[in-house]
């Protein structure tokens, strides 16, 4: 017996999922450079948003046209993932269609893939088509230029030919094609190998499968590099997003200590902080570690799909601000610190920030917190918030707020209303004609 | 016709003795800008049509600080609604009602927290429960079969989630409503929010009330509604900046509802 084949397929399978498992670790530790976040709290309603918006996928369906078709390359993906199973089994024990005993079954299974993998490959055509032909608009932002842009053909490349591979695969099994069950789709493509001899059609099956796994393997491993990584973490980002009216911010609660003692008559100012008391808190967020996990989760699951860009006020009327860009820019900055500590084995400072480096104040200045991005985010992220931890740090840690704005809030502070009018005139409205 | 506005204020209905059923939060747009107390007004004339037992805080009421904390200045906001909340706990007080969408999203959502929970309600949700216990009769009168947009408020749209109530009320006034194309949960900011009203613009190639301003005139509206003194500001501007004033105004729900009821 030749058991090369067989150890050759494991080599290559633990490779690759060992390689996937690295850079998730990665991952994780990454988004765990953040603050800790209580989520524990309103858990039906977190599935429900899983089962909503992460499975039944209801915030794609709001632009008709890529939502219906992003619906049929993630269900063919699920679907078709299927046939992994059976490919890894055959993979390990030099068997051939382990699953096919199960008969009438099994040929409706591999129709229903066949007919999945046409219909994807369509999709993803329809998918380049509108990035490259149409060139819609979100798809050309100034953030979109380099890498972003490549990597979003990559994919749409990548399923073209994993489609292929797997229907030209079915197609060239000259034993499949003789059941004649299941091979909705691939007994078209069989017509054009007609003539070829046995011989050939088996090499190219063999080929054909192994490329098929392989590649497979490769997709898993390039998630970590690219926007991809979506198709595993929508769904705790899904499930960590926002439950509450997403107008309501939240209130820090290391201001309320601090207020409260300063309103408090019987307090005193210049008492000295108690032994052991922690460390004042930074206000606000300048640089990754200052957010909060879900923030870096929210970076890490980031489709740089754009439909939060295209709807937003400020990015729709010319300003910098695009709340896409804030996100990609927390991802980056988040790979570069975690370079930084794998090099390093603790992050050493590289006097950059999320800050100036990445994200500019006049960006954060242009968001109304209209939520418009949030709304339209397919996977319940919220660039918002990190705009508004961003535009704390600069009022409460560098006094930065432009200066109309100052102005604003001294006037609140002293008269208790954004304009200089007085407070004891508030009621006047009631005796004005 | 211009009946004599009775506004009491909190403290006189304490020295009475009395609680009323509901506070009007003014706010300070309602309070001090020219525009927005005209809504003010509109909607104490029907809290008086309507016999609501309503109090004010008056010169006791202080901002919220919501464009405080949308500015960034956490310290400003919660003093601000540390003192709010002493004032509002001190009268005790269990149900408000705000024309501004801003204090009462700061105040239905973010004082709770703080210590403040209160019934808290936008004076068109709470119109609507008027108009629903057959307190508030609304009828078209001038406004019937007129044409009319409505532009929905971000913080009662999006962040409350209320886009019908405001309708609700329109339909009352047999207008023909007529959507813009971006409504509702995808309506389009007027750019005042998130302290914006307070600051020039950032660099770009257009002021975000021009662009919606733009949307709102494709609909050929004889007048834009609006919930909130902020985006009639916006709005306002907006239609000057088209030249399109003397055709087309912009007025919020209550004080359509009020002048159609001749008040
Ligand atoms: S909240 Fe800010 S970033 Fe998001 S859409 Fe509105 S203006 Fe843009
Ligand atoms: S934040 Fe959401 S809407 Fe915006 S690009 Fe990322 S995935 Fe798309």
């Amino acid at each position: 017996m030749d058991y090369l084949p067989n150890i050759i397929f494991l080599l290559i399978l633990g490779v690759g999922i060992g390689y996937f498992t690295k850079n998730i670790r990665i991952v994780i530790r990454n988004i765990k450079l953040g603050l800790e976040v209580d989520a524990s709290d309103h858990r039906k309603e977190r599935w429900n948003n899983v089962i909503r918006i992460a499975l039944g996928q209801s915030k794609m369906v709001v632009r008709p046209v890529s939502g219906f078709m992003h619906l049929i390359v993630y269900v063919g993906f699920v679907i078709i993932n299927i046939e992994v199973l059976e490919i890894i089994i055959d993979g390990i024990f030099g068997t051939h269609r382990i699953f096919s005993f199960l008969g009438g079954f099994y040929g409706f299974l591999i129709g229903c893939f066949e007919l999945l993998a046409a219909l994807v490959f369509i999709a993803v055509i329809v998918f380049w088509v509108r990035r490259n032909v149409l060139k819609l608009a979100r798809f050309w932002k100034p953030e979109m230029k380099g890498w972003p842009k490549k990597d979003a053909d990559f994919i749409l490349y990548f399923e073209m030919v994993l489609m292929t591979l797997f229907l030209v695969m079915n197609a060239t099994d000259v034993h499949f094609q003789a059941m004649n069950n299941g091979n909705w789709v691939s007994q078209f493509i069989a017509v054009a190998f007609e003539g070829v001899s046995v011989n050939s059609l088996h090499q190219i099956e063999r080929t054909s499968w192994w490329l098929h796994i392989i590649g497979i393997l490769v997709f898993l491993n390039y998630l970590y590099y690219s926007k991809h990584l979506h198709i595993l973490l929508a769904f705790p980002n899904v499930y960590f997003g926002r439950v509450n009216p997403t107008g309501q911010f939240k209130n820090l609660a290391s201001v309320t200590k601090e207020v409260k003692l300063m309103m408090d008559p019987a307090a005193d100012p210049y008492a000295a902080p108690p032994e052991g008391a922690e460390a004042p808190a930074k206000f606000g967020a300048s640089d990754v570690a200052d957010l909060s996990q879900i923030q870096l989760l929210n970076a890490y699951t980031c489709t740089e799909c754009g439909r939060c860009t295209s709807e937003c006020p400020a990015n729709q009327t010319g300003k910098k601000l695009s709340p896409r860009k804030i996100m990609m820019d927390t991802r980056d900055r988040l790979e570069e610190v975690g370079k930084n500590i794998d090099k390093n084995g603790s992050f050493q400072p590289d006097g950059k920030q999320l800050l100036d480096d990445y994200i500019t104040r006049e960006e954060l200045w242009a968001c109304t917190t209209c939520n418009a991005c949030v709304e339209a985010c397919p996977v319940s992220i919220d660039p918002l918030s990190i705009i508004m931890d961003m535009r704390q740090y600069l009022v409460m840690e560098q006094s930065a707020a432009p200066n109309e704005l100052n102005v604003t809030m001294t006037n609140i502070e002293n008269n208790a209303a954004p304009w200089p009018f007085n407070q004891m005139d508030r009621a006047n409205w009631i005796n004005e004609s | 016709m211009n009946e004599v506005l009775k506004v009491p204020t909190m403290a006189q209905y304490m020295a009475e003795g009395k609680q009323p059923e509901v506070l009007f939060w003014v706010g300070c747009a309602g309070s001090f800008d020219d525009r927005a107390k005209k809504i003010t007004k509109a909607f104490a004339k029907l809290l008086n049509r309507c016999q609501v037992d309503f109090a004010v805080l008056g010169t006791e009421e202080g901002c919220t600080g919501d464009p405080a904390k949308r500015a960034g200045n956490e310290f400003l906001f919660q003093m601000q609604a540390l003192m709010n909340i002493q004032v509002l706990d001190g009268y005790e007080v269990k149900k408000i009602v705000t024309t501004c969408p801003h204090c009462f999203n700061t105040l239905k959502n973010e004082y709770p927290e703080l210590g403040g929970s209160y019934e808290v309600m936008h004076h068109t949700q709470f119109l609507k429960a008027l108009l629903n216990e057959g307190r508030l009769k609304v009828e078209g009168g001038m406004f019937k079969g007129k044409r009319i947009t409505y532009h929905d408020p971000c913080y009662l749209g999006r962040a409350n989630n209320e886009y019908e109530a405001p309708r609700d009320l329109l339909r009352k006034l047999e207008v023909e409503l007529v959507e813009m194309k971006r409504c509702k949960s995808r309506g389009l900011c007027c750019g005042a929010g998130g302290a914006q009203m307070f600051k020039e613009p950032e660099k770009g190639n257009k002021d975000i009330n021009i662009e919606r301003t733009e949307e709102a005139l494709e609909t050929e509206p004889t007048i834009i509604a609006a919930g909130c003194p902020f985006c009639n500001t916006m709005m306002t501007d907006g239609v000057k900046a088209k030249e399109k004033e003397n055709d087309i105004q912009v007025m919020d729900v209550a004080e359509m509802i009020a002048n159609a009821a001749d008040l």
